[in-house]
């Protein structure tokens, strides 16, 4: 066999694959593991797909996605974050956020070219990053900053090479978020070095306790930066992957060059789907935010009262507990927890190195499913107490 | 006092506990129960119950029918009068003022069909100001205090992966 791609090749793939097809094969585990919401799609907005096939809307539509959910898109964007877009030239609908990271980096990277990511981060970006030819450089975040991007630390990873920093406010994994005083601090930064921000805000809608901010609301940086957003989360529609890009115009039809020929147009069904949920589906984000809100204070309460020191995250649907306390590393703590107690969480390596010492708990469960994986993760901790003090 | 929000989460889990719902709203403990008894005493929480899949249990116990009933208003008292009568008797499951041909409408269960027609014929009937009866019977449950109960929809299995990132 001739050698394939050695960037492929090389790509790691996850350190804890063992562990994941282990709790996806196992039976009777109750899973704070899961990245996407519990709930289904608003029934309205699932009608709204069944009736377009039934309509004989089974065709392409623009590359860039039909105008009616540009429009639509950009009009959220000004509604709910205040920033301005022009649905024609500035708006890209892509088969999920996942798209949108994938076009980011083939157009902006050269070669070598750096790009800035945030340890612990969402687990998609390295490998963009690698196979469109660029070099991750990782800036630490620590629970004791809120995980938070602070500018000392961003002013000291910026090289000459540096293209791009990615960032993910509300993050996955740890549920941190950026207020506007937080990105304020940092604007003359990304100003002066004229570095690309990308920005995956797909967590923007559950906000908790404060309003969302995108860095694109500050005008003097605005054309710097590239918003990825999507439905999966706000919505619930994972399964359906639909996301979109909003950017300058000349970046917007570069990538929109990428994205024709790649993919040629997002699945028809799932952008009439999304046109309703953005008709008709504010009520449905409020109910869900409130719900993951009172699961995060269950949660959150639950684990600090283990010993397992836990933030109180303003986002997401997940909390990112410091296990450090039990002695363990993250990757023993995930597989002992399963093996012991079924009950499956991620770990926090799974997110980078600086992952290490905490494990991700998703909370989009029912409260019954948290409350018994509570009580697990309760005998689990004092057990190890208890083995350790027989020591 | 009304707290709305255990109300809220009550009415969709009658099983979480004060500790709970403490714990969800961020809300002190002893100030939970002390809600939560104000408003049982006022009868605001009438009670607890369960939402029973009738099509999976129950199913040769349990008659339900659906009885429309046409009223004659009493002078000062309305309506209410004639449906707590109605209202009183313990078939009677629920029971509404409604728009519409008929005045109210009430849930009644019963053993067999034929009791329930007894019910309705003897009971319910004979009541004075009670004028018309139209007996509808349920033939199977989709859907109960906003749970589905469907064939196939009340097996619904979180088909999501166990883990994913």
């Amino acid at each position: 066999m001739l050698p394939i791609n050695e960037t492929v090749r090389d790509l790691k793939p996850s350190g804890i694959r063992k562990y994941f097809d282990l709790a996806n094969s196992m039976e009777g585990v109750i899973s704070l593991g899961v990245g996407e919401p519990d709930f289904a799609t608003p029934w309205h907005i699932c009608e709204a797909a069944a009736d377009s096939f039934k309509d004989g809307k089974t065709h392409y539509t623009a590359n860039r996605g039909t105008l009616e959910l540009r429009e639509l898109i950009c009009q959220y964007y000004q509604e709910n974050f205040g920033v301005q877009y022009n649905p024609v030239n500035e708006a890209l609908v892509t088969v999920g956020g996942s798209e949108g990271v994938d076009l980011c980096f083939r157009t902006l990277l050269n070669p070598g070219d750096e790009v800035i990511v945030l340890d612990p981060n969402y687990v998609a970006y390295e490998p963009a990053i690698l196979m469109a030819g660029g070099k991750p450089v990782y800036i630490t975040l620590t629970q004791e900053n809120d995980f938070k991007l602070l500018p000392e630390d961003l002013k000291a990873a910026i090289t000459p090479k540096t293209k791009a920093i990615m960032l993910n406010y509300p993050s996955n994994p740890t549920g941190g978020t950026m207020s506007k005083e937080d990105y304020a601090k940092l604007v003359p930064v990304f100003k002066e070095s004229g570095i690309y921000i990308i920005s995956d805000e797909i967590y923007a809608e559950l906000t908790f306790d404060g309003q969302f901010c995108t860095p694109a609301s500050f005008d003097e940086i605005k054309d710097q930066v590239i918003i990825i957003n999507g439905f999966s989360k706000a919505f619930a529609m994972t399964g359906w992957r639909l996301g979109f890009l909003l950017c300058n115009a000349e970046l917007s039809k570069q990538m929109t060059k990428v994205h024709q020929f790649i993919i040629m147009s997002a699945p028809t069904a799932a952008q009439i789907a999304a046109v309703q949920a953005l008709k008709e589906g504010r009520h449905d984000i409020l109910e869900m935010r409130k719900e993951y809100e009172r699961r995060r204070n269950l949660i959150c309460s639950r684990l600090n009262a283990v010993g397992l020191k836990t933030n109180i995250p303003k986002g997401t649907f997940y909390v990112f507990p410091d296990i450090t306390s039990t002695g363990l590393t993250s990757d023993e703590f995930c597989m002992q927890l399963l093996e012991k107690k079924k009950i499956a969480v991620v770990p926090g390596t799974a997110f980078g190195v600086h992952g290490e010492g905490h494990i991700r708990i998703s909370y989009a469960t029912s409260y019954n499913n948290i409350k018994i994986a509570c009580e697990r993760i309760a005998e689990f901790v004092s057990e190890l107490k208890e083995k350790e003090e027989a020591k | 006092m009304i707290n709305q929000e255990i109300l809220e989460l009550l009415e969709k889990d009658a099983r979480l506990t004060p500790k709970d719902l403490s714990e969800i709203l961020n809300e002190d403990e002893a100030k939970v129960r002390e809600d939560i008894a104000q408003m049982e005493q006022d009868k605001i929480i009438c009670g607890y119950h369960t939402v029973i899949n009738y099509n999976k249990a129950l199913r040769y116990e349990k008659t339900m029918a659906f009885i429309e009933v046409g009223a004659r208003p009493m002078k000062d008292k309305g309506y209410d009068h004639t449906a707590n009568i109605i209202a009183g008797y313990p078939e009677v499951n629920s029971m509404y003022l409604i728009t519409g041909d008929h005045d109210f409408i009430c849930l009644v269960e019963g053993k067999t069909m034929f009791e329930v027609c007894q019910f309705v014929s003897d009971k319910i009937a004979c009541i004075e100001d009670v004028q018309s009866t139209k007996t509808l019977f349920v033939l199977k449950q989709y859907k109960q205090n906003g749970v589905m109960t469907g064939a196939g929809k009340s097996d619904h299995k979180d088909d999501r992966l166990v883990v994913s990132y």
